[in-house]
């Protein structure tokens, strides 16, 4: 298929092949990002073991920092286009949106890095070294007693970051699907990566695979179809393709379906949910904080250009069946959390739901809707962030202790973890004075102006049923009787408090101060080339 | 000198924080950090008086605009302060006559049991100075409001001081939501205001008054929701049972509501919307009827009770309805209804302080039946009090006689002859029974044979009274002199009137009279000798028996029963309210839960049977995958080409 799609573009004789201009400063992020997961490689590589777990922190650390320095660099700079720069041969377009989930992923991934780098939490690290090995057994204890933990989940991250990155600001479909495959394959190993309940994490990397490999075929074929009705992978071109041509439709409706089928899956928009939460609950709990929050930042980055760019002209033709979407995914995340007995399902089954509502700001195709669906991403990867940060935290002698009734009277034993979770869960159930409300208020206007009524509705009922299921736990921490051989709290070190301090800081100014954040997501929209 | 009149607000605001937060290290100089504060506002407050005094008529009024206070969209409530006669007179009442009973508080609670509770007394009494000072400066009825409710507040603390007593609890419960009551109708009033001028602020409304921007039905709608919010503040016709239960709290606070503060608020609150009432004779009417019906209860009820602070209570309640009565008049009146609010913040507070002061002597023993020849062990006491009293009963040339002739003048000169002589006749009346139940009051308390020599108080101790110490009767001194003199420096020259006249207009003098002008006080003097004497006759010549006298007629019996107001109140509103609470559970129990539980069965049961779906096969999640995008393309194909 990929071969297919190269050959068709005519090849330039040898002589006459230029190279593309790029525009170094516009990219310099991603290009810091991806570099820097090459050098973390070659350290894994050549570093003795006990030296690579502070240079890989230093490392990441450095990156993120470096590639957030550069964006501020360009964004900085006077001569910077206002309206985005499509560079690199039409494939990778830098626009305002693009730049805002670039940030956003930047400092979500910080607060993810943080909690992957944390010792203290768990003795060793969360991750295993090598696959065979199971909790308890000789080379297990040796990695608590030994000074590194496993370190390639460093590069890692990373190359998922920078994949991530490129699949924001993906201006045509093939780099979108390569950026998918780049940040994909790290997640799916990194889920299988948990030194605890071994079992329930490989089981979670395998269905993930299968499930992601199964959903990239999907985008693939779509891509395959909307190539044959446009003769272009470009967004732009498939845009003007549809408005101006005679062309067979149902390559084209066909090709956006499963196109869309790939991104939702990706999302975890209900009923291409399923794996969430196999994998959030498998996955070692830093893994699924930054799966959490970053993987959705990119996935509906990538949804809101697709569909803004590429099938806005048809819109009248695909909104209703994405409305459809959306209540089911709204009603699977917020009926089926009601039933939950294990807090880190129960989040996935929360950010099923929050997918919904993040999906009724994308199809909103409105300033309006683009900049609320950003400014959504934001708040909501870092309450995220910062919850699965708290459950980290929660522990008896064999791990995490994520079933419920371990929650049970956890104020009485630890007051400030119990007011910080609930403080997010308010956040999650849209409490004023969250950034949880900001967000769904501002989507949810942008839905009304575009005439989708009923679907706030819906949604509006659909936070109400998923509030029970929070406040359930915020009853639950507080109102119950401790059991007598419940977890205990772990006192976390540096990073991980810095961490969750970090998402809950965030959700509280966000919630209080927002406007500068919207202006932020609203100080542009997508180039159109 | 307006500018900084924010500081009058801010020192017992402060002294209040100060006390309330700085807990235990405060203890040894609260209480005189409260009188400083007050102390200094009285300070502040004579600087504004004397700065705007002489100035002409439209200099006497300013407005100090402080900072944008609620800012919403239409709704801009700007918090500003507004200096003119009608405020600077509030504000030097209520800081002077309430510094003396802050002093005078030193002495009364220097006996409390917990070594915390009488810098708790300052911050609550700092707090109450504080929300009425911001009650009468506020600019505008969102301001007032503010006050209002800080009055409500702190009032429903200081009643319920006694917190080992249930009935103090009980007292500051029914104080509280009666006053809520009313605060209903002076919220929906500045809802209406809001509604039609956009503004809440005196200037724009009034404007709007002036401009004929309310329609005359709202005009009488405000007037009549803004009487039901006086009616809560100042304990009038129907709201007026909950102000004789007050006296639960220590007396210091009777004084301080019953005098200078709380029950006044309403008088200000009609005086201060003088535009709006003046608009409108029929709210006006409903505002004398009101006015006259309290009055002459009032005194009825107070002819029956044995509890001295219930009676001087009682009291109030009529002479409030006095000032009602008289602001109803229009502009016949407001400038009277508040020289008599002033005369009788003076004398009542004095009456207060002096019950306080027996009291005190007497092991906190109300009942007036058990005292008896006290005025020779307590002279300063009997002194005071009994020029307190004179000046209640209005004898010349007492201050009560000046104010209250004048309201008694007004009432019988209204255009309507039959209104004159309603309205007048139960002045009147009221005067006269007045004079009746105070003096069987003193006659109880200071005269005849000393009934406490063989008996003991409730708690087994014998009564050895004596005289308050001086930090307790200076205050009364004062109060006492204020009692004589206020009346004619007020009244003689109409001095008092010309000087409110920037705020509720110049005084008018009616020149219709069913009553020739000259026989008047002579007939108010008369009617009140009269009382003296049949409450001579009845009281002071007998011997006073130790229990309440049975059987009596019905008149005594029902004004025993406070005329049966809570009968009443418990008729009309507590039961039907009952009856619809139950209702309502009944509806919510049966109806709205069984909605809500099947509700949540009907969730919970669907997420239970959604939930099998999810079987940790990888298979059927790639089937419900395949099974989506079938569905999701064929939606989309279906779209387009059906």
């Amino acid at each position: 298929m990929l071969a297919t799609v190269l050959t068709a573009q005519p090849v330039p004789p040898a002589d006459k092949l230029s190279a593309p201009a790029i525009d170094y400063g516009a990219i310099m992020p991603v290009l810091i990002v991806l570099g820097a997961a090459c050098v973390g490689v070659l350290v894994e590589a050549f570093l003795p073991k006990h030296q690579r777990w502070p240079v890989q922190v230093v490392l990441s650390l450095a990156t993120l920092a470096g590639a957030g320095i550069a964006m501020a660099v360009y964004l900085g700079d006077e001569s910077t286009p206002k309206n985005g720069v499509i560079t690199l041969a039409g494939t990778l377009a830098v626009d305002r949106p693009a730049l805002f989930l670039w940030g956003t992923l930047l400092v979500l991934t910080l607060g993810a890095l943080l909690l992957i780098a944390d010792r203290s939490v768990e003795p060793g690290g969360a991750f295993v070294a090598e696959a065979a090995i199971r909790p308890g057994t000789i080379q297990d204890r040796a990695q608590v007693a030994g000074t590194g933990m496993q370190t390639e989940v460093f590069p890692l991250t990373l190359f998922a970051l920078g994949g991530m990155m490129v699949f924001t600001s993906a201006n045509d479909l093939l780099t979108m699907f390569i950026a998918l495959e780049v940040l994909s394959l790290p997640l799916y190993l990194m889920c299988g990566l948990a030194r605890r309940r071994r079992l329930l994490s490989q089981e979670a990397a395998v269905k993930y695979f299968l499930l992601g490999a199964f959903a990239s075929a999907f985008f693939l074929y779509g891509l395959a179809l909307l190539y044959g009705y446009a003769g272009s992978v470009k967004l732009a071109d498939i845009s003007n393709a549809a408005a101006g041509t005679d062309r067979s439709d149902a390559l084209l409706f066909g090709g956006l379906g499963l196109l869309v089928v790939g991104l939702l899956f990706k999302a975890s928009v209900g009923p291409f949910h399923t794996w969430t939460p196999d994998v959030y609950q498998g996955a070692p709990t830093p893994i699924t904080a930054f799966m959490a929050a970053c993987t959705k930042v990119a996935a509906f980055g990538g949804m809101l250009r697709v569909l803004q760019v590429g099938f806005e002209s048809t819109s009248w033709e695909w909104r209703g069946v994405l409305w459809g979407v959306a209540i089911v995914s709204m009603v699977i995340g917020a009926v089926l959390g009601l039933t939950q007995t294990d807090v880190k399902r129960m989040i996935a089954y929360s950010s099923i739901a929050h997918a919904g509502f993040l999906l009724i700001g994308s199809i909103a195709l409105t300033d309006q809707g683009l900049s609320g669906t950003l400014f959504y991403l934001l708040t909501y990867g870092f309450t995220t962030l910062a919850a699965f940060g708290v459950i980290s935290l929660v522990r008896n002698a064999d791990g995490e202790a994520t079933h419920l009734s371990q929650w049970a009277g956890l104020a009485k034993r630890s007051p400030v973890t119990a007011a910080v979770f609930t403080f997010i869960l308010l956040a999650l159930a849209g409490i004023p004075l969250t950034s949880g409300f900001v967000g769904k208020f501002v989507i949810f206007s942008a839905a009304l102006q575009d005439g989708m009524a009923p679907l706030v509705v819906i949604a509006l009922i659909a936070s109400a049923v998923a509030a029970f299921f929070y406040l359930r736990v915020i009853v639950l921490m507080y109102f119950s009787e401790p059991a007598a051989d419940g977890p205990s709290v772990t006192v976390p070190g540096a990073f991980t408090t810095a961490s969750i301090t970090l998402g809950v800081i965030a959700t509280l100014v966000l919630g209080v101060l927002p406007a500068f954040a919207l202006d932020w997501a609203g100080s542009g929209t997508f180039a159109f080339q | 000198m307006a500018g900084a009149a924010w500081l009058v607000v801010a020192f017992p605001l402060l002294g209040a924080l100060i006390l309330l937060v700085g807990g235990k290290r405060t203890n040894a100089w609260g209480h005189l950090l409260g009188c400083a504060t007050i102390a200094a506002s009285f300070v502040y407050g004579l600087i504004l008086f004397f700065s705007t005094t002489g100035q002409e008529e439209a200099a006497r009024t300013s407005e100090v605009s402080l900072f944008s206070w609620i800012p919403v969209d239409q709704l801009q409530v700007d918090f500003g302060l507004r200096i003119d006669p009608l405020s600077i007179t509030f504000l030097l009442l209520i800081t002077g006559v309430g510094f003396l009973i802050h002093v005078y508080s030193i002495g009364y609670m220097a006996h409390e049991p917990g070594e915390n509770d009488r810098r708790r007394f300052f911050g609550y009494f700092n707090l109450f100075v504080a929300a009425m000072l911001i009650l009468v400066l506020g600019n505008g009825f969102v301001t007032l409001y503010l006050g209002w409710e800080g009055v409500g507040l702190a009032s429903y603390l200081l009643i319920g001081w006694y917190t080992d007593r249930p009935s103090a609890a009980t007292a500051a419960k029914k104080a509280f939501l009666m006053n809520r009551v009313g605060d209903v109708g002076l919220a929906i009033a500045i809802f209406i205001m809001f509604k039609v001028v956009g503004s809440t602020q005196y200037t724009a409304v009034f404007d709007g008054v002036a401009n004929g921007a309310f329609s005359s039905g709202e005009l009488v709608a405000l007037t009549l929701l803004l009487l039901l919010g006086a009616c809560g503040k100042s304990g009038q016709f129907p709201l007026q049972a909950w102000l004789p239960d007050a006296m639960e709290g220590p007396t210091p606070v009777s004084a301080l509501i019953h005098a200078a503060t709380m029950v006044t608020a309403g008088v200000y609150l009609i005086a201060r919307s003088n535009p709006i009432y003046t608009a409108s004779p029929d709210g006006r009417l409903v505002v004398v009827i009101i006015g006259a019906v309290t009055l002459v209860i009032g005194c009825v009820i107070g002819c029956a009770y044995d509890d001295i602070k219930k009676v001087l209570a009682y009291s109030t309640v009529s002479q409030i309805g006095y000032m009602i009565l008289a602001v109803g008049l229009g502009p016949f009146g407001y400038a009277l209804g508040i020289m008599h609010l002033l005369t009788h913040g003076f004398f009542k507070a004095g009456l207060f302080l002096g019950a306080g002061s027996v009291m005190h002597a007497m092991n906190d023993e109300v009942d007036m039946r058990k005292y008896g020849g006290l005025a020779r062990i307590m002279p300063v006491t009997f002194v005071t009090f009994g020029l307190g009293y004179l000046a209640l009963i209005g004898v010349p040339p007492f201050s009560g006689f000046f104010s209250k002739d004048a309201i008694i003048e007004a009432a019988l000169g209204q255009d309507e002859t039959w209104r004159a002589w309603v309205f007048g006749g139960a002045a009147l009346l009221g005067a006269a029974l007045t004079a009746f139940y105070m003096t069987r009051l003193v006659l109880m308390t200071f005269f005849g044979e000393k009934r406490w020599k063989d008996i003991k108080s409730s708690d087994g101790r014998e009564f050895h009274p004596h005289e308050s110490p001086s930090v307790m009767t200076i205050p009364m001194i004062v109060l006492a002199v204020g009692s004589v003199g206020a009346g004619a420096f007020f009244a003689i020259g109409d001095t008092f009137t010309e000087w409110l006249a920037p705020t509720v207009g110049v005084l008018e003098e009616s020149h219709h009279h069913v009553i020739p002008h000259a026989v008047v006080p002579w007939l108010t003097v008369g009617l009140s000798l009269l009382g003296v004497l049949l409450a001579w006759l009845f009281v002071g010549r007998k011997r006073v028996p130790l229990s309440k006298p049975e059987p009596v007629p019905f008149p005594v019996r029902a004004a025993r029963a406070d005329l049966y107001g809570n009968h009443f109140n418990e008729l009309l509103i507590a039961r039907p309210g009952t009856w619809l609470t139950r209702a309502l559970v009944y509806i919510d129990n049966k109806w709205v839960d069984g909605l809500v539980n099947g509700t949540a069965a009907l969730l919970g049961g669907s997420s239970g049977r959604l939930r099998r779906a999810q079987t940790g096969f990888v298979r059927s999640y790639a089937l419900s995958m395949l099974g989506g995008s079938i569905l999701l393309i064929a939606a989309l194909l279906a779209v387009r080409f059906a």
